[in-house]
């Protein structure tokens, strides 16, 4: 549970030593993506800073994101994170289960009431009451109000919760809706990807809680930090674009070389995330430098943007359907006007008089 | 509407009914001149009607020598913006993928800052025909508010094609939505402005040739 | 099941020739400013390569060229930090690794001394008043 020492107390507490808390404000400093010369400030914030109290809602998700966070490279240093946070409440992370684990999340919230952290991932499912998801018979809905009640701030983790995710592509069976479109007056910051990149929830997370502030939000609700860039703008494979050198299929010449994935469907143009700067699993690759063109994981509604493998240069809809239904509502139409055109005219034809040099001369 | 659902939408119906009301409007516009028809021809041909029509869709490319003297830069910009404007729609890797996507034939493109420098160039043409046009007292007179249409739904499509792909001013995904908007607004607005003329070039010349070839006249 | 090497697709690349953003000499140049800025004005940069991207075989292509000095120095604290200078005295590589060496981040430092190499000043008093404590059990065993 929440207690009252600071993390410093509480890391030498733990053994670890100065020199140790320099090096993890360094690769914190690093994950919140903050220049190296802001790592005295987040040391000094960090020495002082008190555990808060943080509660982990899971809904309708594939567990994807706690996986992506569980299985990031640095288990100390994430577990750093997890240990200076009081993580009250995870379904999957957490020893204890069913009535035990319920009472362990309300007596956390009536404790810090006002001032615990919520996270959530996976969307909420609003239909029929929102029955299609429930925990201890208590719909996610409801559950997602009570909690928010009470929460300083909301981060939905993955693009389920921040902009409802894979449960809310066409048809939306279950009325799938994200954080922000069901709770309104406190502040959420969305962490999207499917999964976000491990750094996006760990930076986020470590800066809330060092600067006790959320960070600066672009127009969907994501931290600058991470998603204030497109791939396109960062991606390495750039000047192939430029020289309109693309790959036609996965395996032909271009994509052997390296080119550029356009052709292929990428999204990474309209697409706002960290992937060619931090990469996935330690810096190792992302997507495009794997070969296959990103599929925009981090934007609302990417499951119903086009098709992944159709280029963004390319309209979605049926065109040869387009074309033909068009023409043969124009050879309809045409043949109609024509027989009016024609009628007028004959009609026009029929009704002629001769003009005679009388007449031009009256005028 | 976000950036991103507005850019879904202009990718997906707002495509579908523009190109539909495109292709409905020009066969209309084809059909209202052609469904009228002449009245036939009694006197006996002195040459090939036929020869004369394909003769003249291909010699019309290029103009008189006289007319050419008489306005030198207004033709000379004519060919640039028509040329650089098919290069750029014809031969841009996203346009030909397109092509490749909605045919199922492609080609080779040119070097993406090519395209580039091309629609650069022109814009710039489609600026001096606009300048011509309202420093000639002639012109200016003549000139509808269809004219001015015409020039504004074609500028559009490369101005926000060239904003695009130099991400300026706005983030990419508004200016590839404007982008297909103004293509979309284009569509609609071709058939009932004098840009039928990208169809109907042919009709007239076939037609001038014929009636001359008929006649055994040069035209 | 086939493996991975069977694919018969790769891409070849090497860091004598990376695929890629061209920012190698960009960042060599901001080490070459950085040195100069230390020289005449004794003022430290830190630059975090993993805000900068990198296509394939890049960041190596710029750490080899970087080359290595005449110190290593090993942090061990929270898994291992390697602290060492770069042919170019005064740029310093500093590579932090989890206790499963995995690598968390890399900094070049252009300073005198990186600030992870001098010892906190807490810890020296600790140590004073440890060694103080340590003395005087000896002598008080010596005497008994």
């Amino acid at each position: 549970m929440n207690d009252d020492k600071t993390l410093g107390e509480h890391l030498r507490e733990r053994g670890i030593s100065r020199r140790g808390f320099m090096k993890f404000c360094a690769v914190t400093a690093s994950m919140m993506a903050m220049p190296p010369s802001m790592i005295p400030a987040i040391a000094a914030a960090l020495e002082n800073a008190r555990r808060p109290s943080v509660i982990w809602l899971s809904f309708q998700e594939c567990t994807g994101c706690t996986e992506s966070l569980t299985r990031s490279h640095a288990p100390t240093v994430e577990s750093l994170i997890f240990d200076y946070i009081s993580l009250d409440y995870h379904h999957t992370l957490q020893a204890a289960a069913g009535d035990h684990a319920e009472a362990a999340r309300e007596a956390a919230m009536k404790e810090n009431w006002g001032k615990y952290l919520l996270i959530v991932d996976g969307s909420i499912p609003a239909k029929d009451g929102g029955v299609y998801s429930t925990i201890a018979g208590v719909t996610n809905l409801q559950m997602l109000q009570e909690v928010a009640e009470g929460a300083a701030a909301i981060v939905s983790v993955g693009t389920c919760a921040a902009f409802g995710g894979l449960p809310k592509a066409n048809p939306n069976p279950t009325g799938a809706a994200s954080v922000s479109e069901l709770i309104k007056g406190k502040p959420i910051i969305n962490v999207p990807g499917c999964p976000p990149i491990p750094i996006a929830i760990t930076g986020v997370l470590a800066q809330y809680l060092t600067m006790g502030a959320l960070p600066e939000l672009d127009h969907l609700g994501r931290p600058m930090a991470f998603y204030g860039q497109n791939i396109h703008d960062r991606c390495y494979r750039r000047p192939f674009y430029e020289r309109g050198q693309f790959a036609e299929t996965f395996d032909d010449e271009g994509a052997r070389k390296g080119w550029c994935l356009f052709k292929l469907g990428c999204k990474g143009p309209t697409t706002y995330n960290a992937c060619a700067t931090a990469k996935w699993n330690d810096g190792t690759s992302f997507p495009i430098e794997a070969g296959h063109g990103c599929i925009g994981c981090s934007e609302p509604n990417f499951w119903d943007a086009g098709g992944f493998y159709n280029a963004l240069s390319v309209p979605t809809g049926n065109t040869a359907k387009t074309i033909l239904g068009a023409a043969a509502a124009a050879a309809a139409a045409g043949v109609v006007i024509g027989a009016v055109n024609k009628r007028n005219k004959n009609k026009a034809a029929a009704a002629h008089e001769p003009l005679t040099v009388d007449e031009l001369n009256r005028e | 509407m976000s950036a991103e659902a507005l850019l879904t939408w202009a990718r997906g119906p707002a495509f579908d009914w523009a190109l539909g009301i495109f292709v409905l409007g020009m066969l209309l516009r084809l059909f209202e001149v052609l469904s009228l028809g002449r009245s036939p021809d009694l006197a006996e041909g002195r040459g090939s009607g036929v020869q004369g029509g394909i003769r003249t869709i291909l010699t019309r490319s290029l103009p008189r020598a006289s007319v050419f003297a008489r306005e030198p830069v207004r033709i000379i910009n004519g060919y640039v913006f028509h040329i650089g404007f098919l290069l750029v729609l014809l031969f841009y890797g996203p346009h030909i993928e397109l092509f490749q996507s909605k045919l199922g034939l492609g080609w080779p493109a040119l070097p993406s800052g090519v395209i580039d420098g091309l629609g650069v160039i022109t814009l710039l043409s489609l600026l001096l025909a606009l300048v011509l046009r309202l420093t000639s007292p002639v012109l200016r007179y003549i000139s509808t508010v269809s004219d001015y249409v015409a020039w504004a739904v074609t500028a559009l499509p490369i101005l926000t094609g060239y904003l695009a792909y130099n991400h300026l001013l706005l983030p990419y995904t508004n200016l590839l939505a404007l982008h297909l908007l103004s293509i979309e607004l284009l569509l609609l607005v071709a058939p009932f402005t004098k840009l039928t003329h990208m169809f109907s070039f042919v009709l007239s010349r076939w037609y001038q040739g014929y009636q001359a070839g008929h006649r055994g006249i040069e035209s | 099941m086939s493996s991975l090497k069977e694919i018969p697709v790769a891409v070849t690349y090497s860091p004598d020739h990376p695929l890629g953003t061209g920012n190698v000499i960009p960042i060599l140049n901001e080490v070459r400013h950085a040195l100069q800025r230390l020289a005449s004005t004794g003022d430290s940069t830190a630059i975090d390569l993993a805000s900068i991207p990198f296509g394939p075989g890049e960041r190596d292509q710029l750490l080899q060229t970087l080359g290595d000095g005449e110190i290593q120095a090993t942090l061990h604290a929270l898994g291992e930090t390697l602290i060492r200078e770069t042919a170019y005295p005064g740029a310093w590589v500093v590579t932090h690794m989890s206790p499963q060496g995995m690598e968390l981040t890399t900094h070049i430092e252009v300073t005198r001394t990186p600030s992870l190499l001098s010892t906190p000043q807490r810890d020296i008093e600790d140590a004073a008043e440890a060694l103080a404590a340590y003395l005087h059990e000896q002598s008080i065993q010596e005497s008994a």
